[in-house]
């Protein structure tokens, strides 16, 4: 039987963008202590952890998000753990996000400049006390507009999840198509809840890049 | 029981994936030579024609903030519903040729507005008339200065492709679920197949730097 896109259909996409939201909440999360440690270890002084982590930095880079996807999935089911796909999907974004946000406040602590790490270490601070009171709040001062800006790419990369079953808005978007078979009416309306959540956040990337660029000139 | 990793089945079929990896090859290559042009062409176009200001603002605000996958599934399965058939083919790369044109169109923009107009004061006061100008003192360098980032955004593309495989295109991820489904060896297919992506896309790094290097060369860098 082929349904009409009413109320119901309209209301049961609009809905599932929850979950949307909460796999990039989730990825946003883990990734981004996972993507912490990886931006430390890739600044550290032993040798070894930084080739570990500019190795991960670079296969999550390189690498599209669906193998991403289908390796845990697959690896973490031999390895004995029988997931439900949303956790699956949950871990593999949080991957993803590890990979670019490494890799984006690795740049943010090295732009801070060297001589803050010089007249810190100059007053006796240990290793732990300059990230601590002198490194990291600068350069998370830094990292907020590109990390707010990664947020609009993980936002649109968990509609890749939909394909292991997790209905998020993509794939309610399908389900939705399935029953009514009126593609371009019910993609378009997946787009604009999208567009709803991720053009805000690109904005306020934006605005938060100009205030920066203005507190440095001033 | 511990799992064992058996590749010989995956291997067998290499001649599926070869297939697929040569799909993906073509159709990113095709992808990212018509929407590095749209881009570079829209860029210009925005800043030589007022009026189109507004309406190639909207497209590049309405692509970036939206899912690949979806625009994808807007022109295969939603534009047959206006009267345009394609094939899965043609909608992966008109998608991508949008998709990219957008995300190259903002690349594009930044370089051209990092050209100083004194640059091109002094172009013209050299007798250069406005297309030499615009060729050798403007596009050129404005290209030149965005090329890494260009270059970024080709390889994720060539990522991107990945989701083709979702409208049943058989590129290496399409391949993939066919091998998948024959030899039952899921993780070493995708072992193998995350691989071959993680080789094309240093790959492709490398043949944009040098790419980079031969068309921008001189001008620039003596500087």
């Amino acid at each position: 039987m082929i349904r009409e896109f009413g109320t119901s259909e309209l209301w049961f996409v609009v809905s599932s963008a929850r979950w949307t939201l909460a796999l990039t909440l989730i990825a946003l999360g883990l990734g981004g202590v996972l993507g912490f440690v990886i931006a430390l270890a890739r600044v550290s002084r032993l040798a070894p952890l930084r080739w570990l982590a500019a190795g991960w930095i670079g296969l999550v880079q390189g690498v599209p998000v669906l193998m991403l996807l289908f390796l845990s999935y697959y690896g973490l089911s031999l390895a004995g753990l029988d997931l439900p796909p949303l956790v699956a999907a949950g871990i593999s974004l949080s991957f993803y996000a590890s990979g670019f946000l490494g890799e984006i406040w690795r740049g943010c602590i090295q732009s801070v400049p060297w001589q803050q790490w010089e007249a810190s270490a100059a007053l006796a601070l240990s290793r732990a006390q300059q990230y601590r009171y002198v490194v990291l709040p600068q350069a998370v001062r830094i990292a907020v507009p590109p990390t707010v800006g990664f947020i609009v790419q993980l936002v649109k990369n968990t509609s890749i999840v939909s394909i292991i079953g997790v209905v998020e808005l993509a794939r309610a978007g399908h389900l939705v198509n399935n029953a009514t078979f009126q593609p371009m009416r019910v993609f378009c309306v997946v787009a604009l809840v999208y567009f709803c959540i991720c053009w805000p956040i690109s904005l306020a990337a934006r605005w938060l890049e100009r205030r920066m660029h203005v507190g440095r000139a001033g | 029981m511990a799992f064992e990793f058996q590749f010989q089945p995956v291997l067998a079929q290499s001649e599926v994936l070869l297939d697929g990896l040569y799909l993906t090859l073509e159709l990113a290559g095709t992808g990212i030579v018509l929407g590095g042009l749209l881009g570079t062409l829209l860029a210009v176009l925005r800043g030589v024609v007022p009026a189109l200001r507004w309406p190639i603002g909207v497209y590049v605000e309405v692509v970036r903030n939206t899912p690949f996958l979806v625009q994808l599934f807007i022109v295969y399965l939603g534009l047959p519903e206006a009267g345009l058939r394609m094939s899965a083919e043609q909608a992966a790369v008109i998608t991508m040729t949008l998709n990219l044109g957008a995300y190259a169109t903002e690349i594009v923009r930044a370089g051209l507005e990092s050209v100083h107009k004194s640059q091109i004061e002094a172009g013209l006061s050299l007798a250069l008339t406005r297309w030499q100008v615009f060729r050798h003192v403007v596009l050129g360098p404005a290209l030149a200065r965005v090329w890494p980032s260009l270059s970024s955004q080709f390889v994720l593309m060539l990522l991107s492709s990945s989701v083709f495989s979702f409208i049943s295109v058989q590129e290496l991820s399409g391949a993939a679920s066919n091998v998948e489904q024959d030899t039952f060896r899921s993780f070493e297919t995708y072992i193998v197949i995350t691989v071959l992506y993680l080789a094309m896309a240093m790959a492709l790094r490398v043949v944009l730097a040098v790419l980079g290097r031969v068309m921008f060369a001189a001008p620039v860098r003596a500087r």
